[in-house]
C-alpha cells in the first residue's frame, strides 16, 4: 500500500489562451504556459512540500489535481479517478485549503459553516461529531465555534479553513498556501496539526508555499516548480545542497573590528559593529556562534533563513552542478 | 433526502446571514414605510384624476403600493440578493472554487437567495405592510384560501426573480465587468416590476408587453392574486412556466460558465 502511487501525474501540461484589449476593437491573444509538461508520484500517506516562486504554476497545478481546471494535455490521476471529468465523485475523498480564499460562510458563525459540510459530504452523524470534537481541541478552536467568520483573525480562520476540509476525512489535503500572512505563532499551531494528521491518519498532504521554514518543518519530499516546469523533485537536503544554499548570521559587536574570519562561514557585509557571515545552510548555527563568540565580544546575533526565491535562483543558476546531481539522497533534479 | 437537507442547509443559512444585519433591516423598514407613505399620496392623487387606472379603485391602488413596499427587498426588485454576491466571486474568480464542493451551484445560490428572501419578508416587508393596512384603506381578502394562493404566487415570484438575476450573474463570466448589467437590472427590475407604476395601468401595446415579461410574475401577478383581479390558476401557470424557462436557462448558461471555467481557470 506504501508505494501504491496515489498521485499520478504524466507530462501534465496547462496552456491559458489569454486575451487582452489592446485599443478600441483591438485584441491581443497570449498563451501562457503555466504548467509544462509535468510528471510525479505522491504515495498514499507522503507530505510533499510543492515549491516555486510566484507565478510558477503551483496553484494551476493544484487546481488541475482537484478537477476545477482541466489539463490541456498529459494524464492525471487522484485515486484513480481522472479529477476533472469526475470532479463531484472525487470531491468526497479530498480536502482543499485555498490559502487567499475561505469556504467558510463570511457572516455566519464558524459552527454554521461546519454543519453545512455534514450536509454537504454527507457525514454520517456520529462520524460528524467525532472528527469535529477532534478538529476543534487539535486545531484550538473552542472558543471560536459560535464567532462570526468575519471577525476570526486571518490565523484563526485559516485554522477554520482546515478543519471544514477535513470534517469529511478526505484521503488527500491539499493546501495551497495555507501559512501565507500567518503570524508566528498560528503558522507553527497549522504546522503541528498537519504533522499530527499525516502522521496519526496518513492523510496524504501535498502543500504549496512560499515559506521554506514550512517546507523544512513538514515535509520529507519536496518538488520545486519554475516557469511551470518541474525542476527538482527529492529531499529538502538535497535542495539546498543543489542550491547551494546559505544561512546568514548576523552579530552586531561591541565595537567596530575588522571583518571576522570564521570559515566555511565569510563575512558578506560590515556595517560599523554589525557584520553578516553567510554560511553553507548545510552547517550548524549554534558551532558557528560558539566560535565566534570566543574570541569576538558579541552583543546580539541573528540568524537568517534563506528565502525560498534565493535558493532556487541559486539552484537555476548553477546548471553544471545541479546535472551531476542524481545521488540517492540527494533526489532528482530535472532539466 | 440527503439533498434537500442540505440545500435546506442552505436557505436556513441564508435566512440567517441576513438576520445578523439588524440595523441594516430596521434602516430597511423605516425606508419602505416612509417611501410606502408618499407612493401611497402619489397613487391617491393619481387615482382622483383617473379613477380606476389599470382596473383599480383607491384602495386597490393604496394596496398594491404597500405589497411593492413589502416585496422591494424580499424580492431583491432593484438587485443585491444572491446574484451580488455571485457576480463578485465570478470577478475575483473565487468562483473557481466553489466547484470543487459536491454541489449543484444553481440549486445552491437559489436555496440561499430564498432564504435571504425569506428572511427579508418577515423582517423588512412585514412592518411596512401592516402599517399601510392599519393606516390605510386596503383591499384584502378574508379567505383562506386565497391567502394561501398568495403565499404560493410568493414563493413562485421569489423564484423568478432569482431566475433573472441568476442569468444576470452569469453574464459577468463573459462580461468580466458587472457594473452595467448591474445598473440594468436595477432600472429594468424597478420598471419591468410595476414598482413605479402598476403594469395593469401601462397602456396600449406597450402595456400587452411589459405584462408577459417575466418580471411582471414578481409583483403584479402577487398583487392580482391577492386582491382577487386575476385567476388563480392563470397567475400560478404565468409564474411557473417563466421559472421553469429561466431556470432552464440559467442551467445552460452555468455549464457552459462551468466549462469555461475549468478550461480557463475563470
Ligand atoms: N485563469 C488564468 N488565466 C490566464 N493565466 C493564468 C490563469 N491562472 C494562472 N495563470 C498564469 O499561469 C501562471 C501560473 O500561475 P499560478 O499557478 O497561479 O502560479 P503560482 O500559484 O505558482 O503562483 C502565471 O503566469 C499566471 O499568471
Ligand atoms: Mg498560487
Amino acid at each position: 500500500m506504501g508505494d501504491e502511487a496515489f498521485i499520478e501525474v504524466d507530462g501534465v501540461e496547462k496552456v491559458f489562451d489569454v486575451r487582452r484589449r489592446t485599443g478600441f476593437l483591438k485584441r491581443e491573444r497570449r498563451r501562457v504556459q503555466a504548467v509544462d509538461s509535468i510528471s510525479f508520484r505522491v504515495a498514499r500517506g507522503e507530505m510533499v512540500g510543492y515549491i516555486g516562486p510566484n507565478g510558477a504554476g503551483k496553484s494551476t497545478t493544484i487546481k488541475m489535481l482537484t478537477g476545477i481546471l482541466t489539463p490541456s494535455g498529459g494524464r492525471l490521476r487522484v485515486a484513480g479517478i481522472d479529477p476533472s471529468r469526475e470532479r463531484t465523485r472525487l470531491a468526497h475523498r479530498i480536502g482543499v485549503v485555498f490559502g487567499q480564499r475561505t469556504t467558510l460562510w463570511w457572516d455566519l458563525p464558524l459552527i454554521d459553516s461546519y454543519r453545512l459540510m455534514h450536509r454537504m459530504y454527507r457525514i454520517p452523524d456520529a462520524r460528524y461529531r467525532e472528527n469535529l470534537d477532534r478538529l476543534v481541541e487539535l486545531l484550538g478552536l473552542e472558543d471560536l465555534l459560535e464567532v462570526p467568520v468575519r471577525q476570526l483573525s486571518l490565523g484563526q480562520r485559516m485554522r477554520g479553513d482546515v478543519a471544514a476540509a477535513l470534517l469529511h476525512d478526505p484521503e488527500v489535503l491539499y493546501l495551497d498556501e495555507p501559512t501565507i500572512g500567518l503570524d508566528v505563532m498560528s503558522k507553527a499551531r497549522v504546522r503541528a496539526f498537519l504533522r499530527e494528521l499525516n502522521a496519526e491518519r496518513g492523510t496524504t498532504v501535498l502543500l504549496t508555499t512560499h515559506d521554506l521554514q514550512d517546507i523544512e518543518q513538514l515535509c520529507s519530499r519536496v518538488m520545486v516548480i519554475d516557469h511551470g516546469r518541474l525542476v527538482y523533485d527529492g529531499a529538502l537536503a538535497g535542495l539546498h545542497e543543489v542550491g547551494e544554499s546559505e544561512r546568514m548570521l548576523v552579530v552586531d559587536l561591541e565595537r567596530e573590528l575588522p571583518p571576522i574570519e570564521a570559515a566555511p562561514a565569510r563575512v558578506v557585509k560590515v556595517e560599523g559593529p554589525r557584520q553578516w557571515l553567510a554560511f553553507p545552510a548545510s552547517e550548524s548555527a549554534a558551532a558557528l556562534v560558539a566560535r565566534v563568540a570566543a574570541d569576538h565580544p558579541l552583543v546580539d546575533l541573528s540568524v537568517r533563513e534563506p528565502d525560498i526565491e534565493a535558493v532556487i535562483a541559486r539552484m537555476l543558476h548553477s546548471p553544471a552542478e545541479s546535472a551531476q546531481v542524481p545521488r540517492e539522497d540527494v533526489g532528482r533534479v530535472i532539466s | 433526502m440527503g439533498a434537500g437537507r442540505l440545500y435546506l442547509a442552505v436557505a436556513v443559512g441564508g435566512f440567517r446571514r441576513y438576520a445578523t444585519y439588524r440595523l441594516a433591516t430596521a434602516a430597511g423598514v423605516f425606508t419602505n414605510t416612509v417611501f410606502g407613505v408618499i407612493l401611497v399620496f402619489t397613487y391617491l392623487a393619481l387615482w382622483e384624476e383617473r379613477p380606476g387606472l389599470g382596473g383599480y379603485d383607491q384602495a386597490q391602488a393604496v394596496t398594491y403600493v404597500w405589497l411593492g413596499q413589502c416585496l422591494f427587498a424580499t424580492l431583491a426588485i432593484q438587485g443585491g440578493g444572491a446574484e451580488k454576491e455571485l457576480m463578485e466571486r465570478i470577478r475575483t474568480g473565487e468562483v473557481a472554487v466553489d466547484l470543487y464542493r459536491p454541489v449543484d451551484l444553481q440549486l445552491w445560490w437559489l436555496a440561499g437567495d430564498l432564504g435571504r428572501a425569506a428572511f427579508q419578508l418577515l423582517g423588512r416587508g412585514v412592518v411596512p405592510f401592516l402599517f399601510g393596512a392599519v393606516f390605510f384603506p386596503m383591499t384584502l381578502p378574508t379567505d383562506v384560501g386565497r391567502w394561501a394562493a398568495f403565499t404560493v404566487t410568493l414563493v413562485l415570484a421569489a423564484v423568478v426573480s432569482f431566475a433573472i438575476r441568476y442569468l444576470v450573474a452569469l453574464s459577468v463570466f463573459w462580461l468580466l465587468d458587472g457594473t452595467g448589467v448591474n445598473q440594468a437590472l436595477m432600472i429594468a427590475g424597478v420598471f419591468f416590476s410595476g414598482m413605479l407604476l402598476p403594469l395593469n395601468a401601462f397602456p396600449g401595446a406597450f402595456g400587452e408587453v411589459v405584462r408577459v415579461l417575466p418580471w411582471a410574475a414578481q409583483l403584479q401577478m402577487p398583487a392580482d392574486v391577492l386582491m382577487g383581479e386575476t385567476g388563480v390558476s392563470g397567475a400560478l401557470a404565468f409564474q411557473a412556466g417563466w421559472a421553469v424557462v429561466l431556470l432552464a436557462a440559467g442551467r445552460a448558461l452555468q455549464s457552459a460558465a462551468t466549462r469555461r471555467v475549468v478550461v480557463q481557470g475563470g
